[in-house]
Formats: C-alpha cells, sequence, structure tokens
C-alpha cells in the first residue's frame, strides 16, 4: 500500500491509454451535461468547439478520477480529496480518443492539522492518442503515512 | 434568449436541487470513482467521511445538470419560472473547487450560481467571457461544495430583429 511517503515532487505515473466511446460519452452527458454538443455531431459542428460532437468537461475530470482509482489511489492509503487548484479544458474530448494520463507530484508536505497524514498536489494532463493535450488538473489529495493510526 | 450583454454582475440564481440516493452515489462510483467509501456504507462509516459519501465529482456533476436544466447550455427556449435560456458556450476551465463537508447519502443538495464579473473575448468577438462563483448547500444549509467557474457566452447578434 503507498502511503504518503511514496509520494515525491516529480514524474509519478503515466496512467492508460484508455478508449472513451461515443456512447460513454453521451451516456454521461445525457445524465449530467445534455448540451447538444455533447450528444449530437450536427450540434457539436455548429458550436465553438467544432468538429462532431465533444465530451463534457466533467466527464473528463471523471474520467480522470477513474484512471487514478485503478492506477493507484485503490493500492493507497488515501483519505479523501481535499479540493481542485485548478482545470483548464484545452481540447475536446472526442468520440473514440484513447486517452492517457501524466500524473505529477508538484508539492508534498504534512499535515498540521491531521498528523500522520500528508497533503500532496497533484498536477495531471490529459492527453489523447495524437499527444494533444486535453485537460490540466491540479488536484489536492489527503494521504496517510505509515504511522497513521486512523 | 439571453446574451452576454444581459449578463448582470452580482445577479444569483438558485439552480435546483439533487438528492444523492444510495443508488445514485454506488452508481455513479461504480463508474468513476470506485473507492470503497463511495461504493459501501460500513466502509463510508469508517471512512474521515463518516457514512456513505459522495464521489466529489458526482457532486459536481450534479450542479452541471442543474445548470444545464436552468438554461446554461441554452438547450430550453425558455424555463418554467418565466426565466429566458443563457447562450452559453464552452468553458475554458474552472479554479478553487471545494468539497468543504461530505455529501451522504439522504442529502439533497440546492446548487447556486452568481455572477462576479464578465469581460468581452479578445480572440472571439462574437463571444464574452462569464465568471461565476458557484455553491451547493444540504437540507442544513451547510455549504458542501464551492467552485469559481467560467464560461463563453454568446454577444447579442446585432443584425437580429426578431
Amino acid at each position: 500500500m503507498l502511503t504518503f511517503e511514496d509520494f515525491k515532487p516529480g514524474h509519478f505515473m503515466t496512467l492508460g491509454p484508455r478508449r472513451v466511446t461515443r456512447e460513454e460519452i453521451i451516456a454521461f452527458a445525457t445524465e449530467f451535461d445534455p448540451q447538444p454538443m455533447h450528444l449530437d455531431d450536427e450540434a457539436g459542428r455548429k458550436s465553438l468547439l467544432g468538429g462532431g460532437l465533444s465530451g463534457s468537461g466533467w466527464h473528463m475530470c471523471a474520467l480522470a478520477m477513474r484512471m487514478q482509482v485503478d492506477g493507484y489511489l485503490n493500492n493507497s492509503k488515501t483519505l479523501g480529496g481535499l479540493g481542485v487548484e485548478e482545470v483548464r479544458w484545452l481540447a475536446p474530448l472526442r468520440a473514440d480518443d484513447d486517452i492517457t494520463l501524466e500524473v505529477h507530484v508538484d508539492q508534498a508536505r504534512q499535515s498540521n492539522s491531521r498528523p500522520g497524514t500528508g497533503i500532496i498536489h497533484f498536477r495531471s494532463e490529459m492527453f489523447n492518442a495524437v499527444k494533444q493535450r486535453l485537460m490540466m488538473i491540479v488536484a489536492i489529495g489527503l494521504m496517510a503515512a505509515r504511522e497513521w493510526r486512523g | 434568449m439571453r446574451y452576454f450583454e444581459d449578463v448582470i454582475i452580482g445577479a444569483r440564481r438558485e439552480l435546483g436541487s439533487y438528492t444523492f440516493t444510495p443508488e445514485r452515489i454506488k452508481a455513479f462510483a461504480t463508474r468513476y470513482d470506485p473507492q470503497a467509501f463511495h461504493l459501501d456504507e460500513e466502509a463510508g462509516r469508517k471512512s474521515l467521511f463518516g457514512g456513505l459519501a459522495a464521489s466529489g465529482w458526482h457532486t459536481a456533476a450534479a450542479w452541471m445538470r442543474t445548470a444545464v436544466d436552468r438554461g446554461a447550455g441554452g438547450r430550453s427556449a425558455r424555463q418554467a419560472d418565466g426565466d429566458e435560456a443563457l447562450a452559453g458556450g464552452p468553458s475554458p476551465g474552472f479554479k478553487n473547487l471545494r468539497w468543504p463537508k461530505p455529501v451522504l447519502a439522504g442529502d439533497t443538495i440546492t446548487f447556486f450560481t452568481e455572477v462576479k464579473s464578465k469581460r468581452a473575448s479578445i480572440t472571439r468577438p462574437q463571444w464574452g467571457l462569464i465568471f461565476v462563483l458557484n455553491t451547493g448547500e444540504n437540507q442544513r444549509g451547510e455549504l458542501v461544495f464551492s467552485f469559481d467557474g467560467s464560461a463563453f457566452v454568446a454577444r447579442r447578434p446585432v443584425a437580429a430583429s426578431s
């Protein structure tokens, strides 16, 4: 199990590739972000994003979460997320994109208010198959250290 | 349709509510955030959350749904309460997203949006950018969610006469 001590500043892990299907994009948008540009190619073409339907930005956040849960969080003593400093949606997610996520540790420090835990700033960048950067996210997580007793 | 020119600084709108049933919490977590405290009541109780807790991204997605239903994406021509839909476009991103308290099974969260500032887009003359504070409160009025959002909004077409 990974603990706070295992997270050092620098490149941490590259996750994926993971295929995002058209059906998945439409299913997420139907439930949480039913704007026409996320549901329909023609509406997507006419939108500011152009080029056919695009995935919801919140879907990109959720996909980044899932890749990190599978990639390392479920093998760690994570205590949960504290927040997100910033998200930049840089290019649209498209149907059948194969995405990768490059995870970097920007900062790792011990928590003053919760002894035995640490606060980690993760900066992750999502790319498509042609290495176009789709999203940048800086998230803050709380992680138990080895001596944490809970 | 409401355009960039119609957006009033300081206006705060209630977007709507979303109830986090155990079924909805687990369905979202199964797909996007399968950590034990989002999937299992007992694991949730033992965690810092103190109960089956919604994924923070589920809370964010529910905010988006209420915003779209209130016309953020220009989907509905006119809302039930008489508000006109906003000629909204995509968002370049957000800052300072916080989950100050957990959202637990059974909680009903009411979401709000407040316009803080706006400016014309330099690169896209047909669009402006608005900056908004978006929040969510539980049934006890406690803040559980907030972020500083931004979005493109279309400028009023010059030639439109209808």
